[in-house]
């Protein structure tokens, strides 16, 4: 599926849209890492926690859960909560 | 006068007449190589634009493998290599991470916020690092920073855990695990400094671990006989005579000399109006006795500039019985910055060069041990570490 990857994370990925896959996000950011090595960690602590000021949506509508189901054709969106100098 | 050949000093012979200053600042890293003469200085960064490095560190082994320690305001912490003098970068396969904790843990697990220290290993282990992070945590590679693996022997000791620090501890960017230091005759003897949790000694490469803090003060009305109200903020030891510690403290600036295991207060010494309150602290290649330090106000709020506004760098040339003010071309009025721990540093030439980086993101340079200074560079980000390095040719 489609995945969207804010500017910070392109030095991995060189493109602003990529393809992963996975049943659940959990698995699609599993697979992103397989795909882009190093990438899963900059955004999941080593807890399997999403890191602050990362942000993740399927369909536009917000994940808190990264346990969250996915079907084909979602597309996952990855945003960072720009803020501060 | 007692000396030790200084393990950052072998193959000296091979090396340039070169230096170069590695600068990691809140906003990328800069490196500025110098002539032989160190008048001459060309600039080379940004080096990752935007992200906020804590450390870049050459390593002496070689004389070409950087290593900079990186995160951004958003994205998770790395490290990242350079075999070429910094023309290319790979991160690190496996950067400093605590382990996965079980479940019922979940409320106390730990994440490396940002690696904050790094250091090469011992001469006689190539390929050796250690890394200090926020929250505290010491971590080691074996593959030139490559992969890295917690100490478990401090990081999991049920002892200090309770004297580490957790997020609301230590100072206002999180408690930091720093001034990480191999003895140059004995690869398994280390020392550790942590914010807000003491000094601490091993003897067998970090498996054990012991308090080394007798002597020094602590914040007054707490009780220093608890671990955690220790605040060392730069630890050294003596390239000239590896018994030596010194220590820049919240609470002065202390020398020990082992096999004592008390700590001195020999900042006592220095002017009341000024105090023994800062964050670094530089060491003579070899001068056992003499010490450069950078004082700040440590008053009421802790503004953490330089004292009335006026800068000065103090040195003691007989072990800390007296001190004597350094500030030749350096500003004396309306300075409000400060020089955080690792953005002072020396290099190994006589003179020695003296160079300090500002929260004003300022650079300075002595090129006779303190005596006149002269600003190198001013714009850049808040400059957080400074090491000066001798690349290989």
């Amino acid at each position: 599926m489609k995945v969207l990857v804010p500017t910070p994370l392109r030095s991995y990925t060189a493109a602003g849209a990529v393809e992963a896959d996975g049943a659940t996000v959990a698995e699609v950011l599993a697979d992103l890492d397989r795909r882009y090595p190093g990438i899963r960690f900059r955004m999941i602590d080593e807890q399997d926690r999403m890191r602050p000021h990362m942000r993740f949506f399927v369909n536009g509508e917000q994940v808190f859960d990264l346990a969250r189901p996915l079907r084909p054709g979602d597309e996952v969106q990855i945003v960072q909560a720009l803020s501060g100098g | 006068m007692r000396s030790t050949k200084p393990r950052t000093r072998t193959a000296r012979a091979s090396r340039s007449p070169h230096l170069t200053l590695l600068v990691a600042t809140r906003k990328g890293a800069w490196l500025f190589h110098g002539d032989g003469a160190r008048k001459a200085w060309r600039v080379d960064g940004p080096h990752f634009l935007g992200h906020v490095i804590n450390h870049v560190v050459l390593d002496p082994r070689d004389g070409r493998t950087l290593l900079a320690a990186a995160k951004t305001g958003h994205l998770g912490p790395t490290v990242f290599r350079s075999t070429d003098l910094g023309r290319r970068w790979k991160e690190a396969t496996r950067p400093p991470a605590f382990p996965k904790e079980p479940e019922r843990e979940k409320g106390r697990a730990r994440a490396v916020d940002h690696t904050f220290f790094l250091t090469p290993g011992h001469a006689a282990e190539p390929g050796t690092w250690y890394a200090g992070t926020s929250p505290h945590g010491l971590f080691r590679s074996d593959d030139g920073g490559a992969t890295w693996e917690p100490v478990s022997g401090l990081n999991d000791d049920p002892r200090y855990r309770k004297w580490m620090g957790g997020p609301q501890d230590g100072t206002p960017d999180g408690p930091k695990l720093h001034s990480i230091v191999v003895d140059p005759r004995d690869p398994a003897h280390l020392f550790l400094g942590m914010s807000s949790g003491g000094v601490h000694e091993s003897r067998d490469r970090g498996r054990s671990w012991t308090p080394l803090v007798k002597g020094l003060e602590v914040v007054g009305g707490l009780d220093p006989s608890n671990i955690a109200f220790h605040d060392p903020h730069t630890v050294r030891l003596s390239p000239a005579d590896p018994d030596r510690l010194w220590q820049q403290n919240h609470c002065g600036i202390y020398r020990l000399d082992q096999p004592s295991d008390t700590w001195e207060r020999v900042g006592r010494s220095m002017p009341r109006r000024v105090g023994d309150i800062g964050f670094p602290l530089v060491l003579h290649p070899r001068d056992r006795d003499t010490a450069w330090v950078f004082p700040m106000d440590g008053s009421d709020v802790w503004p953490r500039t330089c004292v009335e506004g006026r800068a000065a760098a103090y040195v003691t040339r007989n072990g800390g019985r007296t001190w004597r003010r350094l500030d030749g071309g350096l500003p004396q009025s309306q300075a409000w910055w400060t020089v955080k721990r690792q953005a002072m540093t020396g290099d190994a030439r006589d003179p020695v060069g003296l160079y300090l980086g500002t929260t004003g993101g300022e650079l300075w340079t002595s090129r006779d041990e303190g005596e006149r200074w002269a600003c190198l560079a001013r714009g850049l980000p808040e400059i957080y570490a400074l090491d000066v390095a001798e690349p290989a040719r």
